[in-house]
């Protein structure tokens, strides 16, 4: 028994089953983003001023895995128009070319992306704690230039030395650091190497994000105080002077942890986005390196119904393509 | 396959198949890939859950009319022994170490909790693990590709893979009972915050309500993989002939109802995400700020907007109540066609209303959201789509019940359930008008009126449709007939108590009786007192109505095995193209290729040779235009 | 099912398959030509979304809404030539119209719903 129309199309349609089947699939699809984007409006809609970050997200290496992904795009549509034309190599070449572009997105978003929030740590201040950090705001000079004030005082923290009583363990670093410190209940302050925003907070060029990015000196606090065989002390007083450590007091936070999903809405909004359609990516690669080593058998037994399957899924890879192109101005650039 | 490989695909003998194997037993009968087999899986799946719902609504019932008191005797026994054996703890509730809430049952009284979490579980389980695998799944896989003379579905793999991602999350739903802390509790509807840290002081991700959303991911993901397979069979795989305004109205109810679960559960399929990530990661996307839970700040960063939770919830469910009733009045139409022995009336018109009942029902959905704060304008909007939707749906029953005018009507059991669910579904279609009005609403909301207008709709309005096409597809499944005594005692029970159960809700819910009390309202007795004892009677009704489904499963089990034989492929003489298939069908479904001549309800055509003219047979004096090859679809490749 | 050369399809970039082997590759590249052509597009206007975030249109609405357009534009491109929808069937144009449809109803009626209270207090934050 056979399916009628599996590879050829049916006259009065004009296609095949698995063309169907894909944009129907699709169509589902475009409504499950749809219902991500629908929280991304509704939660930046809602947010107070200033509670909505911007500049967070690292801009260039966002702007090249968005041209990998658009040169993915054109290497599997290359493909399958070699497998039309009969071009078996070609078609290999083309479809590793694919596999590897979309190996590369991932690898840049997981070593690159993610992994440095989760030691980034923010704070975010209670409403009426803002004016005593105005030092790290500067909401006065944003109030004159009509921009939305910061409520946020982010960066690195530093290592458990630093913590007076041996409140902290020593080993902890990153996150686990992050953690302990947030709910250690004898620890009551958080001292943070700043970021630029708030070393420098009426600077206007801390006023957007950068295609460059600035230096994050908290990055290598650690390295630094080992190499230099500086004291916690002296270090705390270079930092001082530049205005470059925090000091928060805990009952001044109303919510403080490192840049991971439960730090606001911005961020669960993100790493859910990006991490739905990172899912999405890896499956598509994974469907590509199944036809690039089964490939051969199919395209001797029946090289159109080959054609069809990487057309098919080109279909989907285009798709994912097509959600990067909005998620990169709407999280990375707006 | 060349040009001669189509006189071999004419042969019944499908010897000459190069493809033909035999399956092994675990191939052939569990992981199938053929439709009708898995039409069958789906079938009794749905119908098993829809039995234990049922089950649990029973225990609610007690509580509803008992309050605390312990269940009786055996009810009792079985009850303690799946749900295990709490003590209370109910006011020791800390947080952020985490809540310890009630066991379901104390001794073998049903806790305030387990009634919540039967509460909720009965939802779920009806709408998500009952109808949908029942009425749609079911009935669409097995009916549907023999309707349209198609040899299987056009992707019969990812059917298998649907199934089994239904069995996934029906197994991670049963498990959710026996996790501490209980299954979910948070409503059929989740709503947060309460979804959003409900079983949090239990096991982190193996707590009762993360599972419920696990369970629906799949349960989700099953539909979605469903849905798109129907509607590709349907476009790309009926036989010859068959034009689309001369399918069965079956078909065009389930093509409908596929788009509808398309497009619209994905949008809940991303909310569950959300509210995983939520009870996962402590996200905020649902969680408002400022949230305080048991007199301490909950440990979430807040600025989230539960609404957003209702309006993605929504998106989907209101879909997925013409989900709930589309196939069944796909069912019902085919039924009465049959058995009055004359056309549909307005089957265009009925085509016409169904597509724009699906097109609207995607702009209704805040009809469920008027409690939430909305202005004038935007209630405005949502009260006219919602009125507007009526006109199509009266439509259809309105074509329905003039079906029967005329008709020389034969009262078999299918016919019976078919003909009760028009009043049924009548009632409860329009006892929602009123509802289209947040001014109506506003009092109604959340009462057993909302209750009695929905469950009119889906109990003695879907779950008839359901039986109405087990005892009518049931010989060609099966080669047997079911009983007609056991079908006619069935039909008058459940007829009879089903009313007992849900007539009075109206007026309880007129008095203010609200939803979801555990103890029947027996706290606010100054408010709804005079209503309260009928609690006791509906109680009664629903036992009964139990008690009334027996009849029903001794006949499906006996019959099964040892019911009267057909004497014919077309028992009931009908003229759709699922009859001209054996009984039960082979693999390949049918014998010969199919040329379909006409429409889909030609009964009593004046000068026919017969009451019925099957839509396969070619017209006296016509050639058979599926002897030639050219047409046949086997020629397409 | 196995064919030696391939039948016929409705693509137009497939040519007849007695082409000489000499001129193959010139063909392929000819008929590949959009597509290198598309993606270059794409590129640029990477850079140009990239470069237009840094000027400032007056509101964040109206920046939201530039930036919203040309990812628009993008979207169409890889829609109409990637995924070959210009010129596809209407069976597949069907279902795209009703979803675009459904989705842009999902985001508006909800926006709508969010910014038509039923007093203006009801979004104040703490």
């Amino acid at each position: 028994m056979e399916i009628p129309y599996t590879v050829t199309a049916r006259p009065d349609t004009g296609l095949a089953n698995p063309k169907l089947g894909i944009w129907l699939f699709l169509a589902s699809e475009v409504m499950l983003f749809g219902g991500l984007f629908s929280c991304y409006i509704f939660q930046r809609i809602g947010a107070e001023p200033g509670y909505w970050p911007h500049g967070l997200l690292n801009v260039p290496i966002g702007f090249a895995n968005t041209l990998i992904l658009i040169a993915s795009s054109v290497t599997v549509i290359l493909a399958w128009a070699s497998l039309k034309m009969r071009k078996f190599n070609q078609y290999m070449w083309f479809m590793l070319a694919t596999i590897a572009c979309g190996l590369i997105f991932l690898g840049v978003k997981l070593t690159f992306e993610w992994p440095p929030k989760l030691g980034h740590f923010g704070a975010i201040l209670k409403k009426e704690a803002l004016v005593k950090y105005e030092g790290f705001l500067g909401n006065e000079h944003l109030a004159e230039r009509k921009l939305e004030p910061r409520v946020e005082i982010s960066g690195h923290l530093l290592p458990p030395e630093s913590y007076a009583h041996d409140a902290v363990k020593k080993e902890l670093h990153g996150r686990a650091l992050i953690e302990a410190v947030v709910h250690d209940p004898n620890v009551h302050e958080f001292k943070v190497v700043v970021d630029p925003e708030n070393a420098n907070p009426k600077d206007k060029a801390n006023e957007r994000p950068h295609f460059i990015p600035r230096d994050r000196p908290g990055d290598d606090v650690e390295k630094k105080l080992k190499a230099e065989g500086k004291s916690e002390e002296e270090i705390e007083k270079d930092l001082e002077h530049r205005n470059m450590l925090a000091v928060i007091h805990k009952e001044d936070v109303q919510w403080a942890s490192s840049f991971e999903p439960k730090h606001n809405n911005y961020f669960a909004t993100y790493f859910m986005i990006t991490g739905l359609h990172g899912a999405h990516v890896l499956a598509g690669v994974i469907v590509f390196v199944y036809f690039f080593f089964t490939g051969r058998a199919l395209y001797r037994r029946n090289p159109e119904q080959l054609a069809n399957r990487v057309e098919v899924s080109g279909l989907f890879w285009h798709f994912v393509d097509l959600i990067w192109i909005f998620v990169f101005p709407l999280f990375y650039l707006l | 396959m060349s040009a001669q490989a189509t006189d071999h695909a004419a042969h019944a003998d499908h010897a000459h198949d190069e493809h033909h194997h035999e399956l092994g037993w675990w191939r052939k009968y569990v992981f199938s890939t053929d439709h009708k087999v898995i039409g069958v899986q789906y079938g009794i799946t749905g119908l098993l859950f829809l039995f234990f719902g049922l089950l649990l609504m029973l225990v609610m019932r007690w509580s509803i009319a008992h309050g605390e008191q312990p269940l009786p005797g055996f009810i009792g026994w079985i009850t303690h022994m799946f749900f295990g054996n709490g003590v209370i703890t109910w006011t020791d509730y800390t947080f952020p170490s985490g809540p310890r809430m009630g066991e379901v049952l104390s001794g073998w009284s049903l806790t305030k909790e387990g009634y919540n979490v039967f509460g909720a579980m009965h939802g779920t389980i009806m709408v998500f693990f009952g109808i949908v695998p029942a009425a749609f799944a079911g009935f669409a896989n097995f009916v549907m590709p023999l309707q349209i003379g198609a040899p299987d579905m056009t992707f019969p793999r990812i059917n298998m893979a649907s199934y089994w991602s239904l069995f996934i999350s029906c197994v991670i739903l049963l498990l959710s009972f026996v996790v501490p802390g209980g299954a979910a509790k948070s409503g059929w509807t989740s709503y947060p915050p309460l979804a959003g840290f409900a079983d949090a002081g239990f096991w982190h991700v193996l707590n009762g309500q993360t599972l419920w959303i696990l369970a629906m991911v799949f349960n989700i993901t099953a539909s979605l993989l469903g849905s798109l397979n129907f509607i590709a069979t349907m476009v790309q795989l009926r036989a010859p002939g068959l034009t689309w305004m001369r399918l069965p109205f079956f078909c065009w109810a389930i093509f409908i109802t596929a788009y509808l679960l398309l497009l619209a559960f994905p949008v809940l399929e991303a909310a569950a995400v959300m509210q995983l990530m939520d009870r996962v990661f402590g996200t905020s996307f649902f969680m408002p700020t400022g949230l305080i839970v048991n007199g301490q700040p909950a440990a979430f960063a807040g600025g989230g907007s539960p609404l957003l939770w209702q309006h993605l919830f929504w998106f989907l469910a209101h879909p997925e109540v013409y989900v709930l009733i589309l196939p069944a009045i796909g069912i019902v139409t085919e039924i009465i066609a049959n058995n009055t022995r004359k056309p549909i009336w307005g089957y265009k018109m009925m085509v016409g209303a169904i597509f724009t009942l699906a097109f609207l029902s995607f702009i209704v959905w805040a009809h469920h959201m008027y409690m939430t704060g909305m202005g004038a304008k935007v209630s405005a909007f949502f009260q006219t789509t919602t009125i507007i939707i009526s006109v199509p749906s009266v439509i259809l029953l309105t074509a329905l019940l003039l079906s029967l005018w005329g008709g020389s009507i034969r009262f078999t059991t299918p016919m019976l359930f078919a003909t009760a669910f028009l009043p049924m579904f009548g009632i409860g279609g329009l006892t929602g008008i009123p509802l289209a009005f947040n001014a109506v609403d506003l009092y109604l909301h959340d009462t057993y009126y909302i209750i009695a207008h929905f469950h009119y709709i889906v109990a003695p309005g879907t779950i008839f449709a359901i039986f109405a096409g087990v005892y009518y597809w049931f010989p060609k499944a099966t080669g047997r007939m079911m009983n007609e005594f056991l079908g006619k005692l069935h039909f008058w029970g459940s007829l009879i108590f089903i009313n007992g159960v849900f007539g009075p809700m109206f007026l309880q819910g007129m008095t203010g009786m609200h939803r979801r009390w555990y103890d029947g309202g027996e706290v606010f007795k100054q408010t709804v007192g005079e209503v309260l004892y009928w609690n006791w009677w509906i109680s009664l009704s629903a036992w009964l109505l139990g008690l009334a489904q027996l009849p029903f499963i001794i006949n499906f089990v006996y019959s099964i095995f040892a019911g009267k034989r057909v004497t014919s492929d077309n028992p009931w003489d009908a003229t759709t193209l699922e009859w001209e298939t054996p009984s039960p069908p082979g693999h390949g479904n049918f014998i010969k290729p199919i040329h379909v001549y006409r429409g889909p309800y030609e009964y009593s055509v004046p000068g026919a040779d017969k009451d019925y003219s099957p839509q396969a047979e070619p017209p006296p004096g016509s050639p058979d235009l599926a002897a030639t090859p050219h047409l046949t679809p086997a020629a397409a490749h | 099912m196995s064919e030696s050369h391939p039948p016929a399809t409705q693509d137009p970039h497939a040519p007849a398959a007695s082409d000489a082997h000499a001129d193959e590759h010139h063909d392929f590249w000819a008929h590949c030509r959009l597509y290198l052509w598309i993606g270059g597009i794409l590129f640029v206007f990477t850079v140009i979304t990239v470069w237009l975030s840094y000027w400032d249109f007056g509101t964040p609405k109206a920046n939201m809404l530039i930036a919203l357009a040309v990812a628009t534009f993008k979207v169409s491109l890889v829609g109409a030539v990637f995924m070959h929808l210009k010129g596809e069937v209407k069976t597949v144009w069907r279902p795209i119209w009703f979803t675009l449809f459904f989705v842009s109803g999902l985001f508006l009626l909800s926006v709508f719903a969010y910014y038509d209270p039923i007093f203006s207090s009801l979004h104040a934050h703490h």
